[in-house]
Formats: C-alpha cells, structure tokens, sequence
C-alpha cells in the first residue's frame, strides 16, 4: 500500500510542485499521466526514494519512507521496490544471470538461484540465462530488466516511460507483460508516463 | 554473486585496458624485485666473504684492487710482497691471525690459490669427500669450481698461468685432486686450494726446499725464517683487539713496499659507487609504478562517466553509497595486487633465466629463489596504491546523484 500525503518538492525557488494526496492498494495497476515536466518522474523517485523529499509523507507498506536514514532508505529500497526505465541500463559486463543475482546481492538478501530461474522462465528467457547483455535484442534486454525488478519480489514496481519509445505494436507487448508480471508477483505498478495509449489498458489514472 | 566476482566482472569486461595497466606495474615491481634480489644478495656475499679479515696486507697499489683480488678473487694481484716483509707484519703485536695468500695460476679460468688450512677455516669450508691437500701439488677443489669444471679426485691436472683460462700451460707439473668441498655460500666455492710451496713448485721460481729449516717462518713452516727471496700476494689479517684499527694500517703502510687496506672501507667505496647505478635503475622502477598509477587512476575515472548508469542503477537496487565507495577502491587495489603479484614472479623469473643461461652469474652465487619481507612490503604497498588511485573516482561514486542520473538531465 501506498499513501501520500502534502507531499512538495521544490528544484529551486520558483520551480516548486506540489502533489495531491492519494492512496494505493496492493496489487492495483495505476497511471501517473502528464506532459514531460510536469513532475511524473520527480513523483516516482520521490515514493522510490532516489529523491528525498522536502515536505510531506510517503508511506509504503506502512514505513514512512521520508524517516528513514540513507542507507535504511537504499535498504528498503532493495528489499520492497522493483525499477524499470525507458531505457534498459543493464550493465554489459556482467552476464543475464549475473545482472539477476546482483538484485539480492546489492539489496542484502540471500541469493536464490531458483528465483531466477523461476522470472526467467516467467519471461520467456530462460535460454538466455547465460547469454551476455550485448548478445540481447532490444526486446529481450527490456525483459531482462523487468526481471531484475521482479527479483526480489516487491511489493511494488515503478516504471518510468516504459513505452514512450516504442511502436504501437510493441508498446502494448511491454504493457501486457509489466501488468502481467506484477500480478504474478501480486506486486503493485504504478507507470510514470506521457504516452496516452496507455490509458485503455491501466484504468486507475492519477493526472499530474 | 559477490563484491569480488563484480569487481572481477567489470575487470575482465576491459580486457585491454586491464592488461595494460597490470603490464605497466608488473613492469616496474619487476624491475625493483631483481633490483631487490640482486642488491641484498649481493651485499650478503660481500659481507660473509669479507668477515673475519680485517686487514689486508699486500703490494702497494689501489687499496680496492687489493679487496678485490685477495678478498672476492675477482681483480688482479697489484704484486708480490717478500716473505721477509710479511713476516715482520705477522710479528706485530696486534695481529691475532694472519693468513697467507699465493695467487697466479688458474684451471679453467678457477684461481688456484696456495695458502693455510687457516683460509678454509675462515670460510666455514667443510669436506664433501676425500681430504685437505698436504703435500705438494694436492689440491681441495670448491664445490662451484668442482661441478663446473667436472673435476673428480683422482684426476689431475696442469694449471694455466695467469687468472684468466688464456695464460699458458705449465706443463711440466700437474696437481692432483684429492678432496672435493661441500658448498659454503662464499668465496671458496669458487677456488682451487693448495699450499703456498706448489704455487712456488709450478713456478719453479727457486730452488725446491731439501733441508729441514732450524727457525721455521711463520707464514710457511717449510722455508727459514727471513727468506728474502720468496715472496707471496698477500696476507689476509685477523686484528687482535679494537685498538689495531690505528696502529696497524700506519705501521703497515711506513714500511716502503706493503700497503694495507680495510676491507670495511674499500667495500663502503664500493657500494657508493656501484650505488648510483643501483639507484638510477630504482627510480626508473619507481617512474614506471607512478605512470602505471595515474593510468589506473585515468582508467577508473574515464569509466566512471561510461558507469554513470551502470551505478545509479545499482543504488536503484538497494546497493549504500559505502558499497560503491568499496566497489571502486576494492577495483583498483585489485588492479594493483594482481600488478605486483606478475611483477614479483615476472622479476625472479628473470633472475632465474639470468642464473640458468649465464654461467659467469653462477659465480656471483645469487640465486632467484630466495625471497625477501621486503616483497611483501611491495604487494602491501601496491595494493596501498591502488587504493590512491581510486579514493577520487570512489569519491564521485559515492557522490552520484542517482534521481539525476535516472531521470536523464
């Protein structure tokens, strides 16, 4: 669950954004809509605490998260919420199954080869195991990412632009598959993004 | 998944880069590391060779000409001295031991060199088999001479005049081996021990003794005290006390023909000369380890704007500021360890081909299996550099500022 409350962020004196208070239950789907600029992304570092906030309270699972020390904040973060962006940012060096066991390794769980195997084959990749990220296709690397969130099984998952960048075709397949993964994994997902198609597939809206 | 196995990861992702930078330290570590072997070897060589003799006593010329013939068997002899002479030095008071030396002749390009059971004693000398020369033209062979010679007992042979293989044969005599010495990390290895009356037998330089003498001299029981034909090369001498250090040089050196020298000094003179070599080829070495440094420092920084992502991600993640401080410092101390790791091997490695394929180093006795505390000082102080030349990248790591790396501007 997520709640919000008098939350405010401000760059700088006259770029100030205020956001409305709002809840969500666990497991809902939800949209965060508006135009580039209009503090999407700020909004969802802000609950993913990568941005401390200056006013107000975030609290997830019952945690205020905007109480939390920095490295209980980076702690949390590891264990309770799973990341996609518009662009994949795997890291090259390290293999597909590398990139899934470094989720436990930097989050400060156990590492458990069986999970991986288990969102690999969720995903459709489990031949992949072992490919190296270069080998990927572009499609394949976004499933490689969205596996990454779902590692350490979340309650939740933030995706930033997940779609803007892609076809119509395309853009529906990585929609499906996020809302897919999140209710198998009975995680909540909360998009960030302009992108209007995506309005008949997520009916909860929050316009910003 | 470990810190380690990332570290490993991102290290292996560059290959050429990492090659490079663990080449150019390697480089470096290596050439201190026999700098280090060679050096200390070395000087060990030189202090056990010249323990015991505090004085050596022979014609006059250069004092360190004099160390290097008589003490390390290397130079040349600046002359004879008359048994006469020595044997006035042998009389002074503060002389507790004194033992003489005839040089002149050479098997194979080995000194033969004619002196006392004293000599031998000196240098700890042991039998391996058979027995200490007694009569004339009985030699002991040093363990070095006997292996690279292939000198057995039994066998004999004729020396060669002069210290180098070149010099003529003297036919007409030939010695005869009767005791092998077991290795004693010295000198001794390398010579061909007798007495003083062979070297004088070969030369056939005067008349062989037939008579018992009524005063026998000091320095060879055979001839009369006071020969004044006879002469020797020189006399190495054990002082009797602390005090012999001002009065025996100054009594040595008033008498017209004889000079002394200090092994102690003339060695001190030694190492300040061959010293600048040393440290010519040192701070080459240390040049290296600093370019190798700044590389590594240029190579994790640059990185660090292609790592931008790659970190705010792992944050994303739940990875502290502290592990990516730790991630980027454990990356450049590992560059460094493995570096001096190749370089420590890489320099005996050359020390050990030196040693197998130059048979002139086999007499030098230094050898590319010895190892120093001073090594691992290099692997901490290597890894102590890594950790230099990644503080600042680390810094910026930990100073990622991931909502603006994430969101793109």
């Amino acid at each position: 669950m997520i709640r919000i409350q008098g939350l405010a962020h401000a760059y700088s004196q006259h770029n100030r954004i205020n956001f409305n208070d709002f809840t969500v239950q666990r497991g809902e789907h939800w949209l965060l809509l508006g135009e580039s600029g209009s503090g999407k992304t700020t909004l969802l570092h802000l609950i993913g605490g990568l941005l401390k906030s200056q006013q107000g309270m975030i609290e997830i699972d019952g945690t205020d998260i905007t109480a939390l020390s920095d490295s209980r904040l980076d702690r949390f973060r590891g264990q309770h919420l799973g990341f996609v962006f518009q662009k994949n940012h795997l890291i090259n060096a390290l293999s597909v199954k590398k990139n899934l066991m470094l989720a436990p390794f930097l989050a400060g769980l156990k590492p458990d080869e069986k999970r991986v195997v288990e969102v690999l084959s969720q995903l459709g990749l489990l031949e992949k195991k072992n490919s190296r990220v270069n080998e990927l296709s572009q499609g394949q690397a976004q499933r490689v990412a969205i596996a990454r969130a779902l590692l350490n099984k979340p309650s939740i998952i933030l995706a930033d632009e997940p779609t803007s960048a892609l076809d119509d075709h395309n853009c529906e397949r990585v929609i499906d598959l996020l809302s897919e993964a999140s209710a198998q994994n009975n995680a909540t997902l909360i998009v960030a993004t302009h992108d209007q198609r995506l309005k008949s597939k997520i009916n909860n809206l929050i316009q910003l | 998944m470990s810190m380690f196995s990332l570290v490993w990861n991102y290290l292996k992702a560059k290959p050429l880069n990492t090659v490079l930078n663990i080449i150019l330290l390697a480089l470096g570590i290596a050439m201190i590391t026999v700098l280090l072997l060679f050096n200390n070897q070395l000087q060990e060589k030189i202090s056990t060779n010249a323990k015991g003799i505090d004085l050596v006593v022979g014609a006059k010329g250069s004092p360190l000409q004099l160390i290097l013939c008589n003490i390390f068997q290397i130079d040349f002899p600046t002359g004879n001295i008359k048994l006469s002479e020595a044997e006035k030095v042998v009389r002074h008071r503060m002389v507790k031991k004194a033992i003489p030396l005839a040089l002149g002749d050479n098997y194979k390009g080995y000194r033969i060199v004619g002196t006392k059971r004293t000599y031998a004693e000196l240098y700890n000398g042991d039998l391996a088999e058979g027995k200490w020369w007694k009569k004339d033209l009985e030699v002991t062979v040093g363990a070095t001479a006997a292996k690279l010679t292939g000198l057995i007992i039994g066998d004999s042979f004729t020396s060669a005049h002069g210290l180098t293989s070149e010099g003529h044969d003297h036919e007409n005599k030939r010695y005869r081996v009767v005791g092998i010495l077991k290795p004693a990390n010295n000198v001794m290895d390398n010579l061909i021990l007798t007495n003083v009356e062979s070297i004088w037998n070969v030369h056939k330089a005067y008349d062989s003794i037939a008579i018992v003498p009524q005063q026998p001299s000091s320095i060879v029981a055979s001839v009369e005290q006071g020969d004044s034909v006879r002469e020797i090369t020189s006399l190495l001498i054990q002082y009797r006390n602390p005090l012999a250090v001002i009065q025996l040089p100054r009594f040595v050196n008033n008498n017209s023909s004889l000079q002394a020298a200090s092994p102690a000094f003339e060695i001190a003179r030694l190492f300040s000369i061959m010293g600048v070599g040393a440290e010519l080829l040192g701070g080459f070495a240390f040049v290296l380890i600093f370019i190798s440094g700044l590389s590594i420092f240029i190579a994790l920084y640059n990185s660090l704007k292609e790592r931008r992502y790659d970190l705010a991600i792992m944050r994303s993640m739940g990875a502290s500021r502290n592990k990516l401080f730790v991630f980027i410092v454990m990356e450049g101390s590992f560059l460094t360890l493995l570096g001096s790791l190749f370089g420590l091997v890489f320099g005996h490695g050359v020390l050990w081909i030196f040693t197998v394929w130059v048979v002139e180093s086999q007499k030098t006795g230094v050898s590319a299996a010895v190892f120093y505390v001073a090594e691992v000082y290099i692997l901490a102080g290597s890894i102590l550099l890594g950790m230099l030349c990644s503080i600042i990248p680390a810094i910026e790591a930990y100073r990622t500022d991931i909502h603006k790396v994430l969101a793109g501007n």
